[in-house]
């Protein structure tokens, strides 16, 4: 389990994260929402070991995230940053081979996982093409198979963070996409994911947190979350809040 | 994109252009020998005492061509590899091992010492290519440090930071050697050109050790960063997440080409193209994954480097040219096309 205990992050003297407390628990997604410069991302990075606390302690498990060799933290945690910039024609079955690295399990059962996350994230079809041939989105679900191959099949006390994975893609792929995340979490393995969009946060979240000026300005399930005043007060949209008719939850309509 | 050659087709083929460059570069020069001597003068220095040959032959096998061929080897397989780990150090196919300064600094440690012995020190005459080839070494390892630590910030390189201590470092050196050039009377002259273009003329056993030593840790161990290599494409971060230690790796892959890129400049002076344009040719035929490119850049990179020592030897037998511009004049143009070639 990975945990945060009262994390602050500084970039360049200034607070840009403050006092958070959060533990991912087994088998649930956390959707992380809040306006552009709240610290998410600060807080993607203090939860990978990207950036130092200045304060506070990231745990993975009982012990501090730093402290964790790096090949079996990578069995553990696997991180899909916002974009990527590699620029080398590797075919697409080869960047997601690549999440078995941590790996010794032998090249069958690797290229079993590769096919089966690249089905699960509607990519199969791309497995021989080259990345670089690839659309912005292609790529951004080539990427989240590669971090899925890197857990997969997913099970309890792995951790996979996702920093807007479905930034590019259409809207069939943002839902089959997060689908795909919400099975991978159903298999034990716990989730967070930082997400713009308040209703896909709604449908795919067990719990919420909203980020305001780099503290937690609410937290909890999607229900306790999503109400017209948090919103208004980090956000500064009016916005109504009503049920989804046949999934039962919050639907958020901008006023 | 499916690798043009598949490498079970490439790596024999390349082990075959290799072995032809071998032998052509043991027979051909100012004094042609009949191919079919060479291989027996060969099995004769290795011990395999079949048939007779000339002396003639087996002298100038043994003493001239072999020392020359296998320096050709090792130089053009160090630069290829070292230039493989550049690229993907700085994820971009267009990086060079002289980036980080390393082949720059050495020609400016050996133009240090070319008009150092001419104007101020005296040396006995045995040691001064050992001292030319040490400060060669030096000047290399001593610029690339400086530009390490300049790309250094809080704890972490900065390797677009060190591309930039690169360029000006290498362009200080440049000044300076130019400086030199400009001060210098006709025969240091032409030993600073010597190591500004490079050649493998005067190869000697004696002087082979040391870059032996180097090419084959080089050889050794870049490969077993194959892996290392790959993940860097994705980006620092990604491969920080792969479990691999990621400063690490950036400080194995300077040093490692610091030194054979050092050692190869003092054995050889300073040969451009070969560690950009090999690794980029070899990936565009068995694709960019590190554990075949750096196994064909090798082979290719020996091979290449012999083809073009031939011609630098034998255009205008029988005086030569430095090799450094036989390679610019192949590499600068296949450079241009692949640059036009990648943009349509």
């Amino acid at each position: 389990m990975l945990q945060a205990q009262q994390v602050s992050v500084a970039r360049g003297g200034r607070c840009v994260l403050g006092d958070v407390n959060l533990a991912l628990q087994p088998g649930q997604v956390l959707g992380v929402l809040g306006p552009n410069g709240a610290g998410k991302s600060s807080l993607l990075g203090v939860l990978n070991g990207e950036l130092a606390a200045s304060s506070g302690q990231v745990l993975l498990d009982t012990q501090p995230l730093a402290s964790w060799q790096g090949r079996r933290r990578a069995q553990r945690l696997a991180v899909l940053p916002q974009s990527s910039s590699l620029s080398f024609a590797f075919s697409v079955e080869q960047v997601v081979r690549m999440g078995r690295m941590p790996h010794d399990t032998g090249m069958a059962m690797d290229e079993d996982i590769v096919n089966e996350v690249l089905r699960a994230v509607d990519a199969g079809h791309l497995a021989g093409r080259s990345y670089l041939q690839l659309s912005g989105g292609e790529r951004q679900r080539v990427h989240l198979a590669r971090v899925l191959a890197q857990l997969w099949p997913g099970a309890d006390g792995q951790v996979l963070l996702l920093d807007e994975p479905t930034s590019m893609l259409d809207p069939l792929h943002q839902l089959s996409v997060l689908d795909a995340v919400r099975r991978f979490a159903d298999h034990g393995a716990s989730v967070l994911i930082i997400l713009h969009d308040l209703n896909l946060a709604a449908r795919y979240c067990d719990q919420l947190l909203l980020l305001g000026d780099g503290s937690v300005q609410a937290c909890g399930t999607p229900e306790q979350v999503l109400q017209p005043a948090h919103l208004h007060r980090v956000f500064g949209i009016e916005v109504l809040v009503q049920r989804h008719p046949e999934r039962g939850h919050p639907l958020i309509i901008a006023r | 994109m499916n690798p043009v050659l598949n490498w079970r087709v490439l790596y024999p083929l390349l082990a075959a252009l290799l072995l032809l460059a071998v032998w052509l570069s043991l027979a051909l020069g100012p004094v042609s020998l009949p191919l079919a001597d060479t291989l027996r003068a060969l099995l004769n220095i290795t011990g395999l005492n079949l048939t007779e040959v000339q002396a003639q032959t087996e002298l100038i096998v043994s003493q001239i061509r072999l020392p020359r061929t296998l320096l050709g080897l090792m130089v053009g397989a160090v630069l290829a590899l070292t230039g493989v780990a550049m690229q993907g150090l700085f994820r971009n196919p267009l990086a060079d091992p002289g980036l980080i300064g390393v082949s720059s600094g050495a020609a400016l440690g050996a133009s240090l010492v070319i008009v150092g012995l001419s104007r101020w020190i005296t040396l006995p005459v045995v040691l001064e290519p050992y001292v030319l080839s040490a400060a060669a070494f030096a000047g290399g390892l001593l610029v690339t440090a400086l530009v390490y630590r300049l790309g250094r910030r809080d704890g972490q390189t900065q390797v677009a930071t060190m591309l930039l201590a690169g360029i000006a470092l290498t362009a200080l050196s440049g000044a300076i050697i130019g400086l030199f050039t400009y001060l210098a009377d006709d025969s240091t002259l032409r030993a600073l050109t010597f190591w500004n273009l490079g050649s493998l003329n005067g190869a000697s056993y004696s002087r082979l050790w040391p870059l032996l030593v180097v090419a084959l840790g080089v050889v050794y161990w870049l490969p077993r960063r194959a892996d290392a290599l790959n993940a860097m494409l994705l980006g620092e971060s990604e491969a920080r997440h792969l479990g691999f230690d990621v400063e690490r790796v950036k400080r194995e892959l300077i040093l490692c080409t610091a030194l054979g890129v050092g050692a190869a400049v003092a054995a050889a002076g300073m040969i451009g193209f070969v560690g950009l344009v090999v690794p980029h040719l070899m990936r565009l035929l068995v694709g960019p994954d590190h554990r075949l490119l750096l196994p064909a850049s090798a082979l290719a990179g020996g091979a290449l480097l012999l083809l073009a020592d031939l011609a630098a030897r034998l255009i205008v037998a029988p005086a030569e040219m430095p090799i450094g511009i036989v390679t610019a004049l192949i590499g600068a143009p296949f450079f241009i096309y692949l640059l036009i070639r990648s943009r349509g």
